[in-house]
C-alpha cells in the first residue's frame, strides 16, 4: 500500500513536471501579455522596456529555470491581471468549481443509478425505451447549447432562476460557499444540471449495459435457481458487480467534467477555475495559465489514485501491483 | 410605549430611506483592472475614473468640452492655459482639492507607461495660487483641453508617503501589488466599498460629493463583469441587471423588440480600415491599384447588411464632429471603375495577396474581412485570409506578416491628427510616428501637415490643414476605409440612458436618473 502510494506520488511529480514544460511551451503562443497590459498607443520602445522588466525577453530555458526555482519555494508566480500570487487566485476560485462539480456529481449519481438499473431490469418497458432515446439526444447536444437554452427558457421566459453568477455566498474560513443559502442553490441548479447533461445519459447507458451483462451471467442464473428474492438478486448480487467499470469510467470522466466546467462556467459567468482559465487565455496571463494546468494535473493524479484504491476495495479479486 | 414609538419612527425612516436609495445593477464585459487610474489606458479604466474621480474637464454628448473640477479656463498664450478650480471640493479622504493635487497628478501621468505618450507635450504644471493652476506645454498645443479630459486629479496627500509594506504609495505597478492598485481617494461621486476582481465591484455614493446640481439619483452601483455576450444579454432580459454595455449587434433587434428594456445607439468614432502594404506588394505602390481596391469595396453594403445598419460607411478617418472631417469625401463603390483602374495600372489579370484580421476585437471583424476578400476577388485579386484572436493578432500585425491588414482606430484626443500620427505618417522608429502604419504609406506632405497641425492654435487654419490631409489620403487611396462602428447601450426602460451617453463610450453614471 505504502509502496503504491509512493510510486503514485513520484508519478504525480513527473506528470506535474511535464505539464509545467508543456505550459511553458504553449505560453509563448497564447499571445503577448505586454499587449494586454498596455494601451494601444504606447510606443514600441516603452513596450520593449516593460517586457525586459518582466523578464520576457530571456530565452525560454532561462525563464523556465527561474520558474522552477520559484516553484520549489512554493511560488508559482504572480498573475498579471489579478496582481496577486497565482496560487492565491486559484485557491480562491477553486471552491466555486468544486461545488459545481460536487452538485452535478450528486445529480448524476442520484439519477443514473435508479434509471440505469430500471432500464436494465425492464428493457422493454415504454419508459426504458424513452430513456434510451432521450439519452442519445442528451449526449449529442453540446453543453454550451444546453446551457444557453436553459438560460433562455428558465431565466428569460419563465424567470424562475437567475441567469448568471453564484448568488449569495457564506464565508467558511477561506471557502466561499453557495450551498448554505437558498439564493446560492437557485444559482447553482442550472449550471450543475447543464454540466451533468453530458455525463448523466452516459452513465445511465453504462449502468444499463453493465447490469444487463451481469444479469446474463452464470452466478445470477444460479441465484435465480436458488430461489432468491428478485430484490436480492438485483441489488445485492448484480448491482454490486455492475459498479466496477462504472467507478473506473467515473474517475476518468471526472477529468472530462473539469474540462466541461470551462464551457459551463463561461456561459453562466460562474466564477470558478474554468472561467478563470478562459479569461487567462484571453488575457495571455501566462503565470496563471501554467499554475492552473499544474493544479488540474495534481487533481487528476489524485483522483485516479483514489479510484484505484477504491477499485481494490470493491473487487478483492483485483489487486493493485504493490498492494499485498 | 415611548420605546415603541421610537422604534416605529426609526422603522419608517428606514423604509423611506430604502425607497429613495436607488441601486443600479450594471453589467459590462470587463471590470476595472485596478483602482489606480494611471495603471492602464483603456475604456474600462476611464469608465472607472469617471465614477470615483472627476476630470478637470470632460466631453459632452455634442463633442464639446464642459468644466468639471475646473470651473473655467482661459488661454494665456499658445503654450499656456490657466485653469480656475472649483472651491471646496473634497476628496473621499476629506482632504480638499487644491492646485497642488493637479500638479502632482500631471507629474504622475508623465511617469505612467500608458499615459506618458499623451502627456509628452506637457511641462510640469505651474501652481498660481491655491485654486489656480497653469497647464504649460513645450510647444504651442491646440489639443491641450482635449488632453485635460484625461486629468483626474488624485488626492496627493493620500497617495504620498509609504504604506505598511514600506513601499511608496504613489508607485504605479502593472503586474503586482501597489498601494494605489488597492486604495483610492478621488473627488468622484462614488466610493468603491467592495471589490472582488473579476467578480464584482460595488460603488456607493460619497456624502461629500461637490456636484449638488447633477440630476443623478443612483446611490449604489453594483458592477458585474459578464464576458459572454449571450449571458450579458440574458441577464438584462431576465431582469438580473439593469444596464449592459457593450450590446452585441446580433442581439440589438431582439432588445429593441423586448418589453421593458430599450436600446440606445449613437454614431461612433472608431474607424475600421485595411492597410495595403507597399513594402510587401509592388502593385500597392501604384495609386491606381489602391484606388481600384477602394472602388471595389462596397463599404456601404457592409455597413447596411453585415453591420445591420449599426455603422456609418466611411471615406476618411475623421467621423462627423471632428475638426478634420471633410464633408466632400463620400464612399465610392464602383466595380466597373475598379476593373478599369486595374487594367490601366497593368494588372488586368489580377494577382494574389495575403490578408490578416482579428476575430474577436472589432464588431464582426472576421465577417468583414471575409466580405472584403470576396469583393476583391471580383477585380481579380485573390485574397488568402487568415483570422486570429486579438491576443495573437497584434504581434503578427507589428511583424507585418500579411499584405493586407485590418486595424480599427479610435483617436485618444478625439482629434483628426491622432489618426495620421499613428496610421498614416511615414513609419519612423526614432520619432515613433507611423507606429501602426503597416501599409508603409509615406507622403511627405501628409507628414508636414500633421506636424504643423500639432502646434497650430488658430482653429480655422488648423481645420483647413486637417481637411486637406484627409483629402490627400482619399485621393491617393492611402488606406481602405470601411466604417465607424456605432456605440450602443441597453437598459431597463426607467433609466434615462440617452442623457448620459457620449461618443467616448463612458456613460456618466453619476448623472443617471432612475425614474
Amino acid at each position: 500500500m505504502i509502496a503504491f502510494m509512493i510510486r503514485r506520488l513520484a508519478q504525480a511529480l513527473i506528470v506535474i513536471f511535464i505539464i509545467s514544460l508543456i505550459g511553458f511551451a504553449i505560453k509563448q503562443s497564447v499571445g503577448d501579455p505586454v499587449r494586454e497590459l498596455t494601451g494601444i498607443s504606447v510606443s514600441a520602445e516603452e513596450r520593449q522596456e516593460f517586457r525586459e522588466k518582466l523578464g520576457l525577453n530571456d530565452p525560454w530555458y532561462v525563464q523556465y529555470g527561474r520558474f522552477l526555482g520559484h516553484t520549489l519555494q512554493g511560488d508559482l508566480g504572480t498573475s498579471f491581471f489579478y496582481k496577486r500570487p497565482a496560487t492565491e487566485v486559484i485557491l480562491e476560485k477553486a471552491p466555486a468549481t468544486l461545488e459545481l462539480v460536487f452538485v452535478s456529481s450528486l445529480i448524476i449519481i442520484l439519477f443514473s443509478v435508479p434509471l440505469g438499473v430500471f432500464s436494465a431490469i425492464r428493457p422493454d418497458h415504454f419508459f426504458s425505451r424513452l430513456l434510451m432515446g432521450g439519452s442519445i439526444v442528451g449526449v449529442s447536444i453540446p453543453v454550451f447549447l444546453t446551457a444557453i437554452m436553459m438560460v433562455y427558457i428558465f431565466s428569460i421566459k419563465l424567470g424562475w432562476f437567475p441567469s448568471y453568477g453564484r448568488g449569495e455566498l457564506v464565508m467558511l474560513g477561506g471557502w466561499g460557499t453557495g450551498l448554505l443559502t437558498v439564493d446560492g442553490w437557485m444559482h447553482i441548479l442550472m449550471p450543475s444540471v447543464a454540466l451533468s447533461s453530458i455525463m448523466l445519459p452516459l452513465f445511465i447507458r453504462l449502468i444499463r449495459a453493465e447490469m444487463m451483462e451481469v444479469l446474463e451471467s452464470e452466478y445470477i442464473k444460479y441465484a435465480w435457481a436458488k430461489g432468491l428474492s428478485s430484490r436480492r438478486v438485483w441489488f445485492v448480487h448484480a448491482f454490486k458487480n455492475t459498479l466496477l467499470p462504472v467507478i473506473t469510467v467515473g474517475g476518468v470522466q471526472l477529468g472530462v467534467t473539469i474540462a466541461f466546467t470551462i464551457l459551463t462556467e463561461t456561459v453562466f459567468q460562474w466564477q470558478g477555475l474554468g472561467f478563470m482559465f478562459m479569461e487567462a487565455v484571453e488575457r495571455s496571463d501566462a503565470p496563471l495559465l501554467v499554475a492552473y494546468l499544474m493544479f488540474v494535473g495534481v487533481v487528476m493524479v489524485g483522483v485516479n489514485t483514489i479510484v484505484d484504491l477504491i477499485y481494490g476495495l470493491v473487487n478483492p479479486t483485483i489487486r493493485i501491483a504493490g498492494v499485498k | 410605549m415611548k420605546k415603541q414609538l421610537v422604534l416605529v419612527v426609526l422603522l419608517l425612516a428606514a423604509m423611506v430611506g430604502f425607497a429613495q436609495a436607488k441601486t443600479l445593477k450594471l453589467a459590462m464585459d470587463a471590470d476595472p483592472v485596478s483602482l489606480d487610474p494611471h495603471v492602464q489606458l483603456s475604456g474600462g479604466m476611464l469608465q472607472y475614473s469617471h465614477l470615483v474621480f472627476d476630470p478637470l474637464v470632460r466631453w459632452t454628448r455634442e463633442t464639446t468640452i464642459e468644466g468639471r473640477l475646473a470651473e473655467r479656463w482661459e488661454r494665456l498664450d499658445p503654450k499656456r492655459v490657466r485653469f480656475y478650480l472649483r472651491k471646496g471640493v473634497k476628496f473621499h479622504s476629506g482632504n480638499e482639492l487644491t492646485a497642488d493635487d493637479v500638479v502632482w497628478t500631471v507629474n504622475r501621468l508623465k511617469q505612467s507607461v500608458d499615459f506618458k505618450g499623451i502627456f509628452e507635450p506637457f511641462e510640469t504644471p505651474v501652481k498660481v495660487d491655491k485654486y489656480t493652476v497653469d497647464l504649460v506645454t513645450k510647444v504651442p498645443y491646440p489639443l491641450l483641453l482635449n488632453t485635460a479630459t484625461y486629468i483626474f486629479p488624485m488626492d496627493s496627500k493620500f497617495y504620498s508617503g509609504t504604506d505598511e509594506k514600506g513601499m511608496d504609495k504613489s508607485a504605479i505597478n502593472k503586474t503586482g501589488y501597489s498601494f494605489a492598485n488597492e486604495n483610492a481617494s478621488g473627488t468622484g461621486r462614488y466610493i468603491v466599498t467592495e471589490r472582488q476582481q473579476g467578480v464584482k465591484v460595488v460603488f456607493e455614493a460619497f456624502e461629500g460629493y461637490w456636484d449638488k446640481k447633477s440630476p443623478g439619483n443612483v446611490d449604489k452601483i453594483v458592477l458585474t463583469p459578464i464576458k459572454n455576450d449571450a449571458t450579458r444579454v440574458a441577464a438584462l432580459l431576465s431582469g438580473d441587471v439593469d444596464f449592459i454595455m457593450p450590446v452585441p449587434p446580433q442581439d440589438m433587434d431582439r432588445i429593441e423588440r423586448a418589453p421593458g428594456v430599450k436600446l440606445v445607439t449613437m454614431s461612433g468614432t472608431r474607424i475600421i480600415t485595411f492597410q495595403l502594404n507597399q513594402k510587401r506588394v509592388e502593385a500597392f505602390r501604384n495609386p491606381k491599384v489602391r484606388q481600384a481596391i477602394v472602388y471595389a469595396v462596397n463599404n456601404a453594403g457592409i455597413a447596411k447588411k453585415l453591420m445591420k445598419g449599426r455603422a456609418t460607411a466611411a471615406a476618411q478617418n475623421s467621423p462627423k464632429g471632428y475638426l478634420g472631417h471633410n464633408p466632400d469625401l463620400k464612399p465610392r463603390y464602383d466595380l466597373k471603375k475598379a476593373r478599369q483602374l486595374m487594367k490601366e495600372a497593368g494588372y488586368g489579370k489580377g494577382f494574389e495577396v495575403s490578408m490578416i484580421a482579428p476575430n474577436n476585437r472589432y464588431v464582426n471583424d472576421e465577417k468583414i474581412a471575409e466580405a472584403v476578400a470576396s469583393m476583391l476577388g471580383k477585380i481579380g485579386i485573390k485574397v488568402n485570409l487568415k483570422t486570429m484572436p486579438k491576443a495573437q493578432y497584434w504581434d503578427q500585425f507589428d511583424q507585418q506578416v500579411a499584405d493586407i491588414q485590418m486595424i480599427g482606430w479610435h483617436s485618444d484626443t478625439e482629434d483628426t491628427g491622432n489618426f495620421f500620427e499613428f496610421l498614416l505618417m511615414c513609419p519612423n522608429k526614432e520619432t515613433g510616428y507611423g507606429q501602426y502604419n503597416s501599409g508603409n504609406y509615406c507622403n511627405e506632405e501628409i507628414d508636414r501637415l500633421t506636424l504643423a497641425a500639432q502646434s497650430e492654435t488658430d482653429m480655422a487654419k488648423r481645420t483647413a490643414m486637417l481637411r486637406k490631409m484627409e483629402k490627400i489620403a482619399y485621393d491617393e487611396a492611402a488606406f481602405v476605409p470601411l466604417h465607424w462602428q456605432d456605440l450602443s447601450w441597453a437598459g431597463k426602460e426607467n433609466l434615462r440612458i440617452a442623457e448620459i451617453v457620449n461618443v467616448m463610450n463612458f456613460p456618466y453614471f453619476g448623472d443617471l436618473v432612475i425614474e
